[in-house]
């Protein structure tokens, strides 16, 4: 008990499916291009630049914002918090501060004992700074150069309640937050930097340490992981945890102390007087309409409306583009057996090669649910095709053609059963002896015959049969 | 004067008027530039005689104050620490301009990012007085009303954050004009007090004031605090001021204001009476507040707007290298004179944790209270008209050394900026040699009305047409 931990999350999600930055117009498609091409006065904070809201952000935040259950405020309100860092040409970063956008919202997530309830405390926007890249660790570093392409990218940071119990549920967490963000269609989880975390970890009865620059739901889960150790043995060495803010080096997964409690920054905020206040009240109502079905209401639907078991149902509904997927093979073959097909099977294969949903067209699945509908092929037959269209291409029933797996004819399996049984004189005897491992070795022998094309289980019956018939 | 020089140019050469322009300048000890774009200028001006081009300003000179970003000339502020800077964006007003065909003739001299009120701080030294050079010309915009003044640019561009065109305008006897905040885009003038600060004209005349207004002013999506207006400052210049109220602040007249400045403004009432207006007076209570909430936001807001200046991309670079936080504060230390290094400090202070809430948070209440003291006041007149400073043209040197007295003088202009209103400053007469201004103050958007105030006041006297002697 007195090592039960506390974990509060703060998420920066960056909004980089707009097309223009937060407050100027250049472009959000830098991945890929050398630094500081895609920056501009505005973004750079030269002298006498100003800002100007990219309404599209602000709807995007608002979707988010109620998406996780929270009051949208009736006007927009930006704040400048004052802060000297070389990422921030300005030397102040616009951000709502203490008129969030969206208040008191709450997530459902998977926790260690049940479900739990996240509460959210707040979702609010500001623009995002330039990247430092440290020649070397940020401790260390000789010189550092600054990227400013990413500055002034829309960001939206999600502030939870210290509700998280262990890394495992910050990881659901943020798992749930990128599902949510994939349906609402502003933010592609894949790209650098879209995700960062911020955390602020306690054990009970101790001071909170905040870790900084988590990048993505995969770091924190080690990040935390470590602190914890730390945690407890700076409390087993008899000595206090102090209130501090440390960064994650992902290179050596250690956390560092950047700077303690009294060290804290005055961020001196005020209203940031070059943006009018934005009344967004009237946005609302068609935003809230305009919202998709989210993660949790189409499990449900999913549950009910197809008889899928919920593992099914939230492993199809955690990505949007599987979950339509989904539907639409469901349209067109029976509905248990897709689930099955592509929850357990497909996208196991799609994450063995780290491709997506897009790599396999829906036709190509009802086309193979329908050949195990008819027991055209067989279960390890159908993996086979699933495995050839991913990695080589080509037609369901092309490859069944060409590589033989079709499931052999009764006729043949029967004359296959009887050869089989004739010349296993000495197999047949152990059968009928008890042993019933024996069988195994005959219906090998079908597999033989009949290479592989035979159904293992229908073959086992016919073995049984034959045998009786001697 | 505009139209006729835009004639004079149109049937004669640009060349030859710029470069007249020039040689003026250049033999000038005023010191009204910064930067003179003596290339830049002569080959638009070669342009122009070869092939005009159309616009409401073809081929007219201006000059245009060092806050104002203009893309390929030198833009500092008057600060070493923007020295060599060189935007590569003009400001909305630039564009504009360029778009109705002026050409740049270079950038002028101001106190250091607008801090104060006698051009005196400037890194490049400051500018002399037309009129008595051994007077400050007022500022911050000094530069640029000293050149109109002393005939060495045919009118300019200035920004007012607590009467920076109207202070220089009065002390050199020319016409500047404060708009309505939100009026003009701001977006490339940097920023010293946004939310106080509007760019405007300096000219000889208000016709020619309100041409540039009318040039300048307009919605421009970059800048959210700016309105969407109709313009037409030319439209009823001349319908004279019969039947209008105009209201005098009692608060505005009184002690601490120089006799002879005071018998210029009631002579000038008496014209605007004689002119068929009347007058009474008006109380805006709130007015001994104004100087201490004023340079608690303009200081609280330069704090946050100047901790850009690190050296790190533009700008001054001294020495070698060392760490990220030894660097910036060497070069900044290096880089700000003492009055913007004043004013960053106590607007650090005012917006810190424990102490936002005691002065800044007060200050704003104090600026409401004083918009609502002139709704109210504009509600029984259309205008008010003051003096624009208490006294005529210091010496130089005579109060740097004294921060208080010098935001004392600030006392008449302050409150139009923390309400947002419009207020020109035209030439009433002189004080021992020195023009005094009278300041008219229009609502909001009654930039008309104080324009057809202004010019029934300069039809009826002479003192527009007083030039000083040029001074080499």
């Amino acid at each position: 008990m007195e090592n039960e931990v506390i974990i509060g999350l703060e998420v920066h999600v960056q909004l980089n499916k707009l097309n223009s930055k937060l407050f100027c117009s250049c472009s959000t498609d830098y991945h890929d291009d050398d630094p500081n091409t895609h920056t501009c006065p505005v973004c750079l904070g030269l002298p006498g630049t100003l800002p100007m809201i990219n309404k599209k952000a602000v709807e995007y935040a608002i979707r988010v914002a109620l998406a996780l259950g929270c009051v949208v405020q009736e006007e927009t309100l930006f704040y400048r918090k004052n802060y000297y860092y070389p990422d921030l040409p300005k030397a102040f970063q616009i951000t709502q501060y203490d008129y969030p956008l969206g208040l008191g919202g709450h997530m459902l997530i998977k926790g260690e004992d049940g479900e739990r309830v996240v509460r959210i405390n707040r979702v609010h926007m500001e623009e995002d700074p330039g990247r430092l890249v440290h020649a070397g660790t940020i401790d260390r570093a000789k010189y550092t150069m600054v990227d400013y392409n990413r500055c002034g990218m829309a960001l939206l940071e999600v502030v939870t309640e210290p509700d998280l119990r262990s890394p495992k549920e910050a990881r659901a967490f943020l798992d749930k937050l990128r599902s949510i963000l994939d349906y609402l269609d502003v933010f592609d989880g894949d790209l650098e930097g879209a995700m960062r975390v911020d955390s602020n970890l306690s054990l009970v009865g101790g001071d909170r340490a905040e870790v900084k620059n988590i990048s993505g739901h995969k770091g924190v889960e080690k990040a935390l992981n470590y602190e914890i150790t730390r945690q407890k043995n700076v409390r087993r060495r008899g000595m206090k945890v102090v209130q501090e803010t440390r960064h994650y080096d992902e290179l050596r997964g250690v956390t560092v102390s950047i700077r303690t409690k009294e060290e804290a920054h005055d961020y001196r905020y005020f209203p940031e007087p070059d943006l009018v206040p934005m009344r967004i009240a009237d946005w609302v109502p068609r935003v809230q309409e305009e919202l998709p079905e989210l993660p949790d209401a189409k499990r449900d639907r999913f549950r009910t409306q197809y008889g899928i078991t919920d593992d099914h149902a939230k492993s199809l509904t955690s990505e949007i583009k599987v979950a339509n997927f989904y539907e639409r093979v469901a349209g067109k073959a029976p509905p248990k057996l897709a689930a099955v097909w592509i929850a357990d099977v497909l996208k196991g294969e799609l994450n063995y090669r780290d491709l997506s949903i897009e790599n396999f067209h829906e036709d190509q699945m009802v086309e193979i649910l329908k050949m195990l509908e008819l027991e055209a092929i067989t279960e390890k037959g159908a993996v086979e095709v699933v495995r050839q269209i991913l990695d080589e291409g080509g037609s369901p029933a092309e490859i069944v053609k060409a590589r033989g797996l079709g499931k052999a004819e009764d006729d043949a399996v029967r004359v296959a059963v009887r050869a089989a049984v004739a010349e296993c004189g000495p197999a047949v005897e152990d059968y009928r002896g008890g042993n019933e491992k024996a069988i195994n070795f005959i219906v090998g022998q079908v597999m033989k015959k009949t290479r592989g094309r035979a159904d293992p289980g229908e073959a086992n019956r016919l073995v049984r049969e034959a045998i009786e018939e001697l | 004067m505009l139209r006729e020089l835009k004639e004079e140019i149109a049937s004669g050469s640009a060349e030859e008027v710029i470069s007249a322009l020039l040689e003026r300048v250049k033999r000038s000890r005023l010191n009204a530039y910064n930067v003179l774009a003596e290339e830049s200028a002569l080959a638009r001006a070669r342009k122009f005689d070869e092939s005009p081009w159309d616009g409401r300003m073809a081929g007219i000179p201006i000059a245009i104050k060092d806050s104002i970003s203009t893309r390929g000339i030198e833009t500092t502020c008057s600060s070493w620490i923007l020295r060599g800077y060189i935007p590569p964006y003009d400001a909305h007003v630039i564009e504009r301009l360029k778009a109705e065909g002026v050409i740049i003739l270079g950038k002028t001299n101001m106190d250091e990012f607008c801090m104060g009120t006698s051009t005196e701080t400037s890194c490049f030294g400051p500018t002399r007085n037309p009129w008595d050079t051994e007077r400050v010309p007022g500022g911050s915009s000094g530069g640029s009303a000293a050149a109109v003044a002393a005939g060495e640019a045919p009118c300019a561009l200035g920004s007012d954050t607590g009467g920076s065109i109207r202070c220089p305008a009065s002390f050199c006897g020319i016409v500047g004009m404060k708009p309505t905040y939100g009026l003009v885009s701001r977006y490339g003038l940097i920023s010293y007090a946004n939310s106080l600060e509007q760019i405007g004209p300096l000219a000889s005349t208000v016709e020619d004031a309100a041409l540039m207004l009318d040039v300048i002013a307009g919605h421009d999506p970059r800048d959210s605090t700016s309105a969407k207006t109709e313009g037409g400052y030319l439209d009823g210049l001349e319908d004279g001021v019969r039947g209008m109220v105009c209201g005098v602040p009692k608060e505005y007249l009184g002690e601490g204001l120089d006799s002879s400045v005071e018998r210029s403004v009631w002579d000038a009432i008496s014209v605007l009476e004689d002119l068929g207006a009347s007058w009474r007076e008006v109380s805006l209570p709130h007015t001994r507040y104004a100087l201490a909430a004023y340079y608690i936001i303009a200081m609280s807001e330069a704090s946050s707007n100047l901790a850009r200046f690190d050296g790190l991309r533009y700008g001054l670079r001294i020495g070698t290298d060392k760490d990220w936080h030894t660097t910036f504060s060497e070069i900044r230390a290096a880089g700000f004179g003492p009055e913007v290094k004043r004013r960053i400090l106590l607007g650090t202070y005012a917006l810190s944790a424990g102490y936002y809430g005691r002065y800044y948070l007060k200050a704003l209440k104090v600026r409401t209270l004083i918009k609502e003291d002139f709704l109210r006041a504009f509600q029984d007149v259309d205008v008010l008209v003051t003096p624009t400073m208490p006294f005529p043209a210091f010496r130089i040197g005579e109060r740097i050394q004294d921060p208080l007295s010098l935001y004392m003088a600030d006392v008449f202009t302050v409150p139009i900026n923390l309400a947002g209103v419009p207020a020109i400053s035209l030439p009433c007469g002189f004080a021992g040699g020195l023009p005094v201004g009278l300041q008219i103050v229009g609502d909001h958007f009654a930039e008309k009305t104080v324009f057809r105030v202004s010019r029934a006041y300069e039809d009826a006297t002479p003192h527009h047409a007083a030039r000083p002697q040029e001074v080499i």
